[in-house]
């Protein structure tokens, strides 16, 4: 195939994958996009597959045929409450891929590059390969932090912030001898050497930065992973002078970026007191005490009035969190809106922007319990009902719910947007016992006067209530 | 050119059809404006008010009723017709039940719009008098009932105790019943409200009521937005429904009328005997004869401790606003007929070829249909089924907006303006650009250009993408990011085998399994959204 004829097809492809991203502005052309993208890769893979340069292609398509397969499989089987562990993973995929690429580049050097142009493709190289193994090992981490497999508690070594910096000064600072020795001539002696020690180094650093962080700010650090996976790509298609990687993986990174900013925001954190804050430190601890000490006493109710509460009332806001999920409580939960519902009772969910694991998430799993998207609603697009509204279910939520981000300035969480669900007629709390949230806040919440606890794991008490309903 | 605005003699009668303010517009458009002494007075609106804007008083009749253009609310008697010559009569008409008026009307040499007749298109709601007259009727079926009850609206916690707060049953979600809804609520009442047409219960929600439901399906909505006749199952769950809520509320408010016809009987004498003493039934029906069976036409009767008001004139009980309405539905209509320069009864307009029933000494109605259009009324059988007015929401003084249930557009975040920061920022990338031009090979700026761009395009379109989609983003740029499959194959497809060839061939399987991964869970998760409904 002709360079132009690729290259227009590079620009097939790169439009195609703006279009699929752009799809997802709105749920009815969502599917749409995704059909965008697809057809936007199988050109990309075509016209490569045609370039003159590429001729094993028993060896590439046993390498797509697997992989296709694989992930064919892990797609279909992956439970929606895995979808964060899923998303993890991909992204260390595509740090592993960007890192093999670089050695790759490195090895095969393309010799009419002299002077200046095999600087900045040595530098280019090189860069892609460090963001490549940051991704790959901190994908790997994030993983098995979602997984329970490591523990979701931030590892603070001593001076972790010092040994930070010092390796990301050795991995810019190898960078000159490696340059050097290029310009020599040389690719596989010193420099080889230089670039293994440099992954490694960049697969440490990947490692120690996820460990250090807590897990519920792993929303914001798998976002932040997925930027990165796609400046790994971008750097890997300047390494190779290709278009399309340098477009795509600028989509990808941008898109990320975004998604980060959007849970900081959520949060009232900035990215640096996420990357490197070791929130939650004192998880597990005895609640941090505000200054306005919460005061009065605690409200259980069992399941059956919690029934009749909601059976009687007019609007009722669902406010699911992570606990919902853990739980898989919700397919209960859509049972009892949908027969609330039926009853006329007009039944609507919040989500909290930083509800769940993942960005959306909540909304992923509210949607394959089958509830009308209609009905699930952003917190600023709700916020402002509560006053209007008779019940408020919590379940599994605690500081997306905290009055004290809006009162308590001595609060850790102080300033953060909340649901403002206290301001409904009554609250009901589903809870497993006192403990505070993953911030280690107190909730004055749960000492209001019209809030009511339900105690107990939030499928259990959920079916409670259905059954209450169904009487 | 004249335009004369004469003093309404139907008796009780307070609205006028214009007020000193679209006097002013009359005048703008470039008419000469004509009232008659004391048109306004009813609606405290006294004549020197209408001079300051501009108009001539005159006192009379003749005078006003010879001026090229009549505006007026009622239609008019027969001596005012009398004084009609070779002009325009803009009133409501009511055609159907007035043909001898149409035809006095006519052989006065002149012609009439009727009010009446405007089509229920979107472009002549601004002109729609029966609406904004729908809407104020419903706002003071509120004002008349909490006059009649004997109890608070809102709920009261006092030291003295608490009382709850009234309930009431709106029957009708048109124009008039959503003002009454919005009312009730403003008041503190609880409100439920019912219609057939399924379409209804968005904006009887979107006004804080409870939308009633009978345990049958059927939909409701004709052509033109009006209700259809219901299947007698229907109206027998229906009626089964009202007599179960009137044991319920406190305040009952109907709304249902059929255009030119007997209102139909939705609460019968069983259902008010079923409600609690001092219950109060507004029967906006009650000029057709009332929905409610003990209704008495323009009284106010009590019947085992329920009052039923009948009251005819509730929108001329607001004289002021009414007659501010009123007169710029008509401003309005003067506007889209051309001002006083471009004045003409154009018949290509759809408006005018419907509202247009007497043509220079012509009858026209009933005006034939245009080919391939419907006329809107088909003739209804006379069974009872609750008629309501029409859908659109037009009630600018009590209806809030409607919110939106099915949103899941753009989020308000926005990119951050230019901040001092970020200023630094636009200094070390000018300082960067600087450098590249200078050492980096142009080869290498071409690649960057793309990269800069591909970074804006990638901000905007991601910045409009729904949150809840945020999830099936992350996985789609998962799968996208798979293009590294392309670096794989360049880098493994040289032919012979090496230790590069056998990293690119495991680079391209990893990013398989983000290809097919990615694009299939993406897939997986968007089928799971599903609308309310589908």
């Amino acid at each position: 195939m002709q360079t132009s004829m690729l290259t227009a097809a590079y620009l097939g492809s790169a439009m195609l994958f703006i279009r699929s991203l752009s799809g997802l502005s709105r749920q009815e052309t969502a599917r749409n996009g995704n059909l965008y993208g697809v057809i936007g890769m199988a050109l990309a893979f075509v016209a490569t597959a045609l370039h003159p340069n590429v001729e094993s292609y028993a060896l590439l398509i046993g390498a797509v045929v697997i992989g296709g397969a694989i992930g064919s499989v892990l797609a279909a089987r992956v439970a929606m409450t895995a979808m964060p562990e899923l998303v993890a993973i991909l992204h260390s995929f595509v740090g592993l891929a960007a890192v093999l690429v670089g050695i790759a580049g490195h090895l095969e050097p393309n010799p009419s590059l002299k002077g200046g142009a095999l600087v900045v493709h040595g530098l280019e190289t090189w860069a892609g390969i460090a963001i490549g193994a940051v991704t790959f090992t901190g994908s790997i981490i994030a993983w098995g932090k979602l997984r329970g497999s490591i523990s979701g508690r931030p590892l603070l070594l001593p001076g972790r912030h010092v040994l930070n910096a010092a390796v990301g000064l050795a991995i810019v600072g190898m960078a000159i001898p490696y340059v050097t020795g290029l310009l020599a001539g040389d690719h596989h002696g010193l420099p080889l050497y230089l670039m293994l020690g440099m992954t490694l180094l960049a697969s440490l650093l990947g490692v120690h930065l996820v460990m250090a962080i807590g897990g519920a700010d792993m929303p914001v650090v798998v976002s932040l992973l997925n930027s990165y996976s796609g400046w790994a790509a971008a750097a890997a298609g300047f390494l190779l002078s290709n278009d399309l990687l340098i477009v795509t993986g600028a989509l990808v990174g941008s898109s990320g970026a975004i998604l980060s900013i959007i849970m900081c925001e959520a949060m009232n954190r900035s990215i640096w007191n996420v990357v490197f804050g070791g929130f939650g430190t004192e998880s597990g601890q005895a609640p941090a005490k505000g200054s306005g000490e919460p005061a009065g006493e605690v409200r259980a109710m069992d399941a059956a009035a919690v029934a009749e509460a909601a059976k009687t009332a007019r609007s009722v806001i669902i406010v699911p969190g992570y606990g919902m999920a853990v739980g898989r409580a919700q397919h209960v939960v859509h049972e009892f809106s949908k027969l609330l519902r039926e009853k006329g009772v007009d039944v609507r969910y919040a989500i909290h922007p930083v509800a769940g694991r993942l960005p959306g998430h909540m909304n992923v799993l509210l949607a394959e319990a089958g509830v009308p998207y209609d009905i699930v609603l952003e917190m600023d697009e709700i916020n402002a009902d509560f006053p209007s509204t008779d019940l408020v279910l919590v379940i599994g939520a605690n500081d997306i719910v905290n009055p004290g981000a809006e009162t308590d300035t001595s609060s850790p969480i102080y300033g953060m947007p909340v649901l403002q669900v206290w301001k409904a007629k009554t609250v009901v709390v589903l809870k497993r016992g006192m403990a505070a949230g993953y911030a280690g806040v107190e909730n004055p919440l749960f000492f209001v006067e019209n809030t009511r606890m339900l105690f107990g794991d939030a499928k259990a008490s959920m079916d409670k209530v259905v059954a209450a309903i169904r009487g | 050119m004249w335009v004369g605005i004469p003093k309404e003699v139907h008796e009780g009668e307070r609205r006028v059809a214009a007020t000193p303010d679209t006097v002013k517009k009359l005048r703008s458009m470039g008419f000469s404006v004509r009232v008659q002494a004391g048109a306004g007075e009813e609606a405290q609106l006294p004549d020197a008010l209408y001079e300051t804007a501009g108009a001539e008083i005159s006192a009379d009749p003749a005078t006003i009723w010879s001026s090229d253009l009549v505006l007026k609310l009622r239609a008019p008697k027969p001596d005012e017709v009398a004084l009609l010559d070779k002009n325009l009569l803009i009133s409501l008409l009511w055609p159907a039940q007035n043909r001898e008026l149409l035809a006095a009307i006519a052989a006065r040499g002149a012609s009439a719009i009727a009010l009446d007749q405007i089509p229920r298109i979107s472009r002549a709601q601004k002109m729609d008098v029966l609406s904004s007259m729908a809407n104020i009727a419903g706002y003071r079926a509120i004002v008349e009932a909490a006059n009649a009850y004997t109890g608070f609206f809102a709920g009261q916690i006092t030291a003295a105790g608490k009382t709850r707060p009234a309930q009431v049953l709106v029957i009708g979600a048109g124009v008039a019943g959503l003002a009454a809804i919005g009312a009730a609520r403003g008041l503190g009442a609880e409100v439920r409200a019912f219609d057939v047409r399924k379409a209804a219960q968005e904006q009887v929600e979107s006004m804080g009521a409870r939308f009633l439901t009978v345990e049958i399906q059927e939909e409701g909505e004709a052509a033109g937005g009006y209700a259809k006749e219901m299947s007698p199952a229907f109206i027998a769950a229906e009626m089964a429904l009202f007599l179960q809520q009137a044991k319920e509320v406190d305040i009952i408010v109907t709304t249902a009328l059929i255009p030119g016809k007997r209102a139909p009987t939705l609460i019968t004498t069983e259902m008010v005997r079923a409600m609690r003493p001092g219950s109060v039934v507004v029967d906006l029906a009650a000029e057709q004869g009332g929905n409610c069976e003990l209704t008495q036409p323009g009284k106010v009767v009590v019947d085992g401790g329920v009052t039923m008001v009948g009251h005819l004139d509730l929108p001329s009980r607001l004289p002021t606003h009414a007659s501010q309405f009123l007169g710029s539905n008509l401003c309005h209509l003067l506007t889209d007929m051309g001002g006083k320069e471009k004045f003409k009864i154009d018949l290509e307009d759809e408006v005018i070829y419907q509202a247009l029933v007497v043509q220079e000494g012509q009858v026209r109605y009933p005006v034939t249909p245009r080919a391939q259009k419907e006329a809107p009324k088909a003739p209804a059988a006379p069974k009872p089924a609750p008629k309501v007015e029409e859908p659109q929401v037009v009630a600018p003084t009590t209806v809030a907006p409607a919110k939106s249930h099915g949103k899941a557009k753009g989020h308000g975040h926005a990119p951050k303006a230019a901040t001092p920061g970020g200023r630094a920022l636009g200094l070390i990338t000018a300082v960067v650009l600087a450098v590249l031009a200078v050492y980096a090979p142009g080869d290498f700026l071409q690649h960057f250009t793309v990269f800069v761009l591909a970074c804006f395009v990638g901000w905007q379109v991601v910045w409009s993408v729904s949150p809840a989609l945020h999830t099936p983003l992350m996985s789609v740029t998962n799968a996208i990011s798979g293009i590294i499959l392309v670096g794989g194959m360049l880098a493994a497809g040289e032919g012979s085998l090496s230790v590069a060839s056998i990293l690119g061939a495991v680079a391209v399987l990893v990013a398989s399994i983000n290809i097919a991964g990615g694009f299939r869970v993406t897939h997986r998760m968007l089928a799971m959204f599903r609308k309310e409904g589908s």
